[in-house]
This record gives C-alpha cells, structure tokens and sequence, in this order.
C-alpha cells in the first residue's frame, strides 16, 4: 500500500507491505542507512529515529503507522555543512568508539534538549535509558550531550529564537 | 525479522473499527501503540490475517475526571501518564508505575489499555489495575461492557475480551479520604521483563484500613489479585505484624516458577517483602493526604 511521511522536512512516499518496519523502509527504500538495526528486538535502540520529535524504535514500528507522520533520522540533525550541537558534543567529548549506537544516542540527545534545556546528569542517563552502547561505558556519551547543552546556550544568548531541530524537520506542523 | 503478511486497516472512526472487527474479528488483532504485537508478530508467535489499527482514533488520547472515576482513553500512552498532572493528583501510584515500563521509547508509543488488553502475566498495568479495583469499558456493535478488572484477566495473554470488541477506556475509581500506594518493581536491567513486581493501594479511615488492594507482577498465569492478603487489612490499624502477615499472605498467593530470573522460593520472598514495603510506604502516603 501507499505511505507517505515527511522524512528529514522533505515529503518521501513508497509502496510498501504492511509488515514492512519503518526501519526497513528508511534504509532500503529511502536508502538513509544511518538508522542501525541491532537487536531487531526493540532493546538496544540503534534504529531510534525521531516520531513528531519524540524518539522511537523503528523496529517496532510499521511504515504505515508512520503515514503523514514526521520522522528525523541522524541524516537530519546536520544542516547543510553545519553540525548540529548534539554533533559536535559527541566529537568534542569522544561520545563514541564503533559509532553504532550513535545515531540513536545523538537523536535521544537531541530531542532531550527540546525539552529540557539544561539537563541533570541524572535526567541525561534516564533519557539514554533505552539505548545500549558497548564501547563506552557511557560517560563520554553522557559529557557529550552536556556539551551539547552548553552549546546550545551559548548559540541561544547570542541569536535568540534561532529554529531547533525537530521545528526545522518537522517543516509546516 | 519481518511478519507474516497481514491485511492492515486503520479505521478513521470507532463506529468503523466495530463494523471491521463484526466482519472479521476472528482472524484480526486489534493494535494501539504495537509495541507488544509488533515483536510478537516479528517472531510470527502471533499470525493474525488482518491488523486493526485504532492508532488513529479521534478523541481516545484523554486523561479525565468524571463522576467517581479517572478515564483514561484507549490511546493514553505510558509517557503521557508519566506526565498526567490529573493521574499525578487522583492516582499517584500510577505515575510511579509508568517510569518503570519497559524505557522511556517504548513508553512513547506504547499504551496503558493495549498493554491491558495484551494481558501478559510479566505486565505492570494489570496488577496496577488488580490494586485500584480498575473497570475497563469494551464496545463492540452490540453495546458496552464495563469489565472488572479482576474479572478481565484469565491466563497467559488471554482475556474475556470477545473479538468484536475494542476497549475504549480504563476507569479508575477515585479514592474517597486518605489513599495512598506504591509499585515495586524487580528487573534485571532497564526495559527487562520483571522478576517480580508488586503495585500497592490502601485508603484509611481514621487509623484504621478502609480498603486495600494487592496486585502481584510476573509471578503466575496472570496478574494476580492478593485476595487474603488484602481482607487480612481491612478493619485493621496497620501495624507492623499485620502488615507482616498481609505480606505473608501476599507470598502465598503468588504462583512463580523458576527462570533465569531466579528460582520460585526467592521470587516468592521478594514478593513477601515488596508487600510489606509496599504497604508501609502506602500508608505512610495516605497518612500524609489531609482529610
């Protein structure tokens, strides 16, 4: 059947099964590999993928739920040449060794700063909760989205108002 | 892992979703936030022939007060009682037992009444709905049913649901005077199933146990509702040996069976003392309520 949705702001359509996950027609149909499956059992949350700015499992999540949706993958978080600050915290702290986790992480990062701008230690490692990471023992993933707070302050301070993310990506909602 | 083929419909209104389920009921699984059908539908444990989305149903994403009840409409996810204002006043213990569901992705898309409806016995909403005293509200083209929740649940994912029906909401009656509860809630790491977990409600007139409900987590067929544990309280001012001896009860009344999780005989202890925690921390809430 048909599916449309808004992926990283542009409107993407396909003709999918039913069965077919959204991961899956992400990466095969969209060809945006950036969204990792790992587990394929909704527990590590390598396939996170932004929903209505909220972060999912896009294992467990068909394409067809996802019709007239906004979906923002890791490709969406750069704009243009411009890292976002999430980016730029994981590579200023070493948020990450084999980077497969990242993509989750950044976006769970992202979208905790949405909402919250100045987390907590504590309230970072909640948000990271359904997201396993095997290299770093956390704690460059947990400076690397401090980093990204800081950051986001400081851009804040000097152009306020400036657009985030999730309102950049979600375009007309 | 991909599912089965199956036919997928996503009715736009409930009249439309009653008419689909009359027709086809049968051979369709009703699904809300499919985070429980999706994986099983992945592993191909279940093989419906047809999906019924009511994801997007109008007008069932409500967290309100009404008459004796709180309603929580068929598509209140666990974040949105995590952050209910409205539950965190009427119905606090569920506030508490939302943050410890599955992790904070899954309880974006999953909802309280499909995880109801899914009735696995390691679920967290059906003792919560056990220790409330919970209804739940099924339509089908025939009319309602108000359910009771400790008639709801009959064994390992299975309920008195018929396949015509979709539940529309879950009531929980308020709390006249002093209540209080707690969950308790044993697991391995974040978003594993429980080993063991224990949802507490109590409400006390003057000192004294006015009503008390008990719901035991992953520790037999179904959710299990600690009957003798919680008549052991009523009337009584809850001091340390009841509170000891309801606890007992509550151990006796729990089914578990040995998994890597750990052996019956320990879940059963942890059971006995989740209950009395449980109950000292509920009490020590409801004393708290001004009258």
């Amino acid at each position: 059947m048909k599916v449309a949705m808004k992926v990283n702001g542009a409107e993407r359509s396909g003709d999918v099964e039913p069965r077919v996950l959204l991961v899956d027609f992400l990466r095969t149909n969209l060809r945006l590999t950036g969204t990792h499956v790992g587990c394929d059992t909704s527990s590590c949350g390598a396939c996170t993928v932004l929903l209505d700015a909220e972060p999912v499992k896009s294992c467990t999540v068909l394409a067809v739920q996802a019709e007239g949706r906004s979906i923002t993958t890791v490709e969406g978080l750069a704009q243009g040449a411009n890292l976002s600050p999430i980016q730029v915290g994981f590579h200023e702290e070493h948020g990450l060794q084999c980077g497969f986790c990242t993509p989750g992480m950044m976006l769970v990062g992202a979208s905790l700063l949405e909402r919250n701008a100045k987390p907590t230690e504590e309230e970072i490692r909640w948000a990271i909760s359904g997201n396993i990471c095997r290299c770093t023992g956390y704690m460059n993933i947990v400076k690397a989205i401090k980093h990204a707070a800081m950051l986001r302050a400081a851009a804040d301070a000097e152009s306020p108002g400036r657009p985030t993310v999730a309102a950049a990506t979600a375009g007309g909602e | 892992m991909f599912p089965a083929a199956f036919d997928y419909r996503a009715p736009a209104s409930l009249q439309e979703a009653l008419s689909i389920l009359k027709e086809r009921g049968d051979d369709a699984k009703v699904m809300a936030g499919g985070q429980s059908l999706i994986p099983l539908l992945k592993l191909r444990f279940a093989r419906p022939e047809l999906v019924v989305d009511i994801g997007r149903l109008p007008s069932m994403n409500n967290v309100m007060r009404r008459g004796g009840h709180t309603a929580i409409g068929a598509l209140v996810r666990h974040v949105d009682v995590e952050n209910s204002k409205e539950l965190a006043s009427s119905a606090p213990m569920m506030v508490e037992a939302a943050r410890w569901i599955s992790d904070p992705l899954v309880r974006n898309r999953g909802t309280l009444a499909g995880s109801v409806c899914h009735a696995d016995p390691a679920g967290d909403w059906g003792s919560v709905m056990l220790a409330f005293g919970a209804e739940i509200v099924a339509r089908s083209l025939s009319g309602e049913r108000v359910l009771r929740a400790d008639e709801f649940f009959e064994g390992p994912f299975a309920t008195v649901l018929k396949p015509d029906e979709v539940v529309t909401e879950v009531r929980i009656p308020l709390a006249n005077g002093r209540a209080g509860g707690a969950y308790l809630k044993l697991e391995r790491k974040v978003g594993d199933f429980a080993t063991v977990a224990v949802a507490v409600q109590v409400q006390l007139e003057g000192e004294k146990v006015s009503r008390a409900g008990i719901g035991l987590t992953a520790v037999g067929p179904r959710n299990i509702k600690a009957t003798d544990a919680e008549r052991s309280l009523m009337g009584q001012e809850p001091t340390d040996r009841v509170i000891a001896e309801a606890a007992r009860l509550a151990a006796e009344a729990a089914e578990p069976k040995d998994d890597v999780r750990g052996s019956a005989a320990y879940k059963k202890d942890v059971v006995r003392v989740f209950v009395q925690r449980g109950l000292k921390t509920a009490i020590g809430r409801a004393r708290e309520v001004k009258s």
